[in-house]
């Protein structure tokens, strides 16, 4: 099933939850909504499930207005951070909830709620637990659990809020990629939040970026990391060092540093931020004068195939840190060694106007 | 059997059974076997007579029927009303929640007199209900007001905590399911509920059997229709009859003691079953 959102409008108090957000997500797709905490992500996914009513706007459902219909008649599946299980229940009764919940007319024999309770525990791969309770699992056991429930009743959608937030790394990479598997068998349309931009990048299909209740990007996973369209995104996905830098002629100056990169499409002297990657910072010996940005090693990290070099600004770009990743060759070549006075060279710049940009970057380190 | 002395990271288990165990015999199990003690000065034909003596008998349905119904009557209210303290906020909730004690500090004697004042036919309260042929004060009726009067923290009081834990997570995870709002209550949120609610009748079970100051005013003293067993006890006290005293006491101990024990044995009843014991 679809999902549109149109003009969604939330706030709590004086706090703007969510602000003229609009959306779609199209059948079948797994979307991740990314964003820090605060930005009206999860907000959203609740409004989309009807445990939240937005102040306006609409949520359509194939093509329906879905505002005047209560959750429990929306047909979505959710599933919460903290599994929401019900502890007074044995596994098998708390999946089977949803249809023994059903009015009578509906209702399945209890020959056929086994039949499926069990096909639904087999498919999140917990059969064996059937008899436990949910205090007797471990966390992502229990998060398992709380999505064959949220399959029993053969949902239209299914939301995820944050499911893996509450589990460790470990745990935490093994369901990503079971998610994945699982939605590529079930595809049934789904929507997870989450703050991780690795989690989002990993799993979805696409990923909407939220910051402020507003989205900043809507994209598939290698869009949103190789091409941000904001500095907010820029800083949000991903390692970045980020320059403030002035439009000097052709060229870009930061601090009392000149960058060879061309600054077109800004008018002459604009405040600029210029973003690059950490592999896209090369170091070069420090000729006392030249171009690139003056800085000094504070340590070096090479235990694979790459090594991390992390650098304090000097000249103009004091107090500012860096992050460079280059070849471990290149460390040995240059004879890099703490307290060592260098030059940083990017080979690509991403360039933003500062005004608006310097709130937007600034609220999302 | 190892010789060696177990190791406890923490100590104090010695001295912490000592003390319960001296404090809980001087307060509780001298006094009781007291009251046994004294009965036992019958011969068990006297005993027998004494404590099935029609006006008693009387008083044990009174007082023990009525203490049952007020203990529920206060569950369903109780828990109502703890409800409606924990999950929504209204004008005057901490004053209405600093109210819920006052049956604990209220000097019985000041809630027996208060209640039978209002419920007798010239009452407040009892003028009204006069006409429709209902009569509180001076009948059993106006027995079950008191005891309902003087239980009602007990159940609050147990069930607030437990509400405040629940998450409302719950709930919606429930209404997500499918679940109309009375079925997410009853295999939901009551399930979760229904040991604290259990120790709350318990609680306001046992206040409502020994209670004594309120009911006298309000119930008349009625031989054979509103007389509870304290009452029958002071009667006897007041006779100097002490070994009778002591016999209906010791049928009210046994009985309060039965029952608390069964309502006990319902509440790990219930934990074993929802998987919180294991």
């Amino acid at each position: 099933m679809s999902i549109q959102v149109r003009n969604i409008h939330k706030r709590f108090g004086s706090f703007i939850a969510l602000d003229d957000v609009s959306l779609d997500f199209p059948t079948g797709e797994l979307v991740a909504l990314l964003g820090p905490s605060g930005c009206g992500k999860t907000t959203l996914l609740r409004v989309i499930a009807g445990l939240e009513s937005a102040d306006a706007g609409q949520v359509l459902l194939d093509g329906d207005d879905a505002s005047g219909t209560h959750v429990r008649d929306r047909q979505v599946g959710f599933v919460f951070q903290h599994y929401a299980l019900f502890r007074h229940m044995s596994v098998f009764d708390n999946v089977a909830f949803g249809l023994r919940m059903k009015p009578r007319g509906q209702r399945p024999t209890e020959k056929q709620i086994a039949g499926k309770v069990h096909a639904l525990l087999d498919l999140v791969q917990l059969d064996w637990l059937a008899d436990r309770f949910p205090a007797q699992l471990s966390g992502g056991q229990r998060q398992r659990i709380a999505l064959a429930r949220a399959l029993a009743v053969e949902p239209r959608v299914l939301l995820l809020d944050e499911p893996f937030g509450a589990l460790d790394a470990k745990v935490r990479k093994e369901l990503r990629r079971w998610l994945r598997k699982l939605h590529d068998e079930l595809h049934v349309t789904s929507i997870f939040v989450t703050h991780d931009q690795e989690e989002a990048l990993e799993v979805a299909d696409r990923v909407v970026l939220m910051n402020q209740g507003a989205v900043e990007q809507i994209g598939t996973p290698e869009e949103v990391y190789r091409r941000p369209a904001t500095p907010f995104v820029y800083g949000f996905l991903g390692a970045v060092n980020l320059f403030h830098g002035r439009v000097d002629g052709e060229g870009l100056r930061v601090g009392d540093a000149r960058l060879p990169q061309q600054a077109r499409g800004f008018g002459e002297g604009a405040e600029v931020l210029a973003f690059a990657r950490p592999h896209e910072l090369d170091i070069v010996p420090d000729a006392g004068a030249g171009e690139g940005i003056a800085a000094r090693v504070s340590r070096v990290l090479a235990f694979g195939i790459t090594a991390r070099v992390e650098l304090d600004g000097l000249n103009g770009a004091q107090g500012q840190h860096f992050e460079v990743e280059i070849t471990r060759e290149r460390v040995d070549r240059l004879g890099l060694a703490e307290g060592q006075a260098v030059r940083l060279l990017p080979s690509h710049l991403s360039l933003f106007e500062s005004r608006q940009a310097a709130t937007t970057a600034g609220a999302a380190r | 059997m190892s010789t060696a002395k177990t190791f406890r990271v923490l100590p104090g288990f010695g001295p912490t059974l000592g003390y319960t165990l001296a404090y809980l015999s001087l307060l509780v199990l001298i006094p009781l076997a007291a009251v046994f003690l004294k009965t036992a000065e019958l011969t068990f034909a006297e005993f027998w007579n004494v404590v099935t003596a029609p006006r008693v008998v009387a008083s044990y349905k009174l007082s023990f029927g009525m203490s049952l119904l007020a203990a529920a009557i206060n569950a369903v209210f109780g828990l109502m009303l703890a409800w409606a303290l924990v999950r929504y906020s209204f004008p005057g909730k901490k004053l209405i929640d600093a109210l819920v004690d006052l049956p604990f500090a209220l000097p019985t004697a000041v809630a027996g007199i208060a209640l039978t004042a209002l419920y007798a036919k010239n009452g407040w309260i009892g003028q009204f209900l006069e006409p429709l042929g209902i009569q509180v004060a001076f009948k059993p009726l106006g027995v079950l007001v008191a005891l309902v009067f003087i239980g009602l923290p007990f159940v609050v009081r147990t069930v607030q905590p437990i509400l405040e834990d629940l998450d409302t997570e719950l709930e919606e995870a429930a209404t997500s399911l499918g679940a109309q709002r009375w079925q997410a209550f009853r295999h939901v949120i009551l399930p979760i509920v229904f040991p604290a609610l259990l120790t709350g009748f318990a609680l306001a079970f046992a206040r409502a059997v020994g209670e004594y100051g309120s009911v006298i005013f309000i119930a008349g003293n009625i031989p054979m229709v509103s007389e509870i067993t304290p009452l029958m006890i002071i009667t006897k006290l007041e006779q100097y009859d002490y070994t009778g005293a002591t016999a209906i006491a010791t049928v009210m101990l046994i009985l309060s003691f039965t029952l608390l024990l069964l309502i006990n044995g319902l509440q790990a009843w219930t934990a074993k079953r929802t998987g919180r014991d294991r």
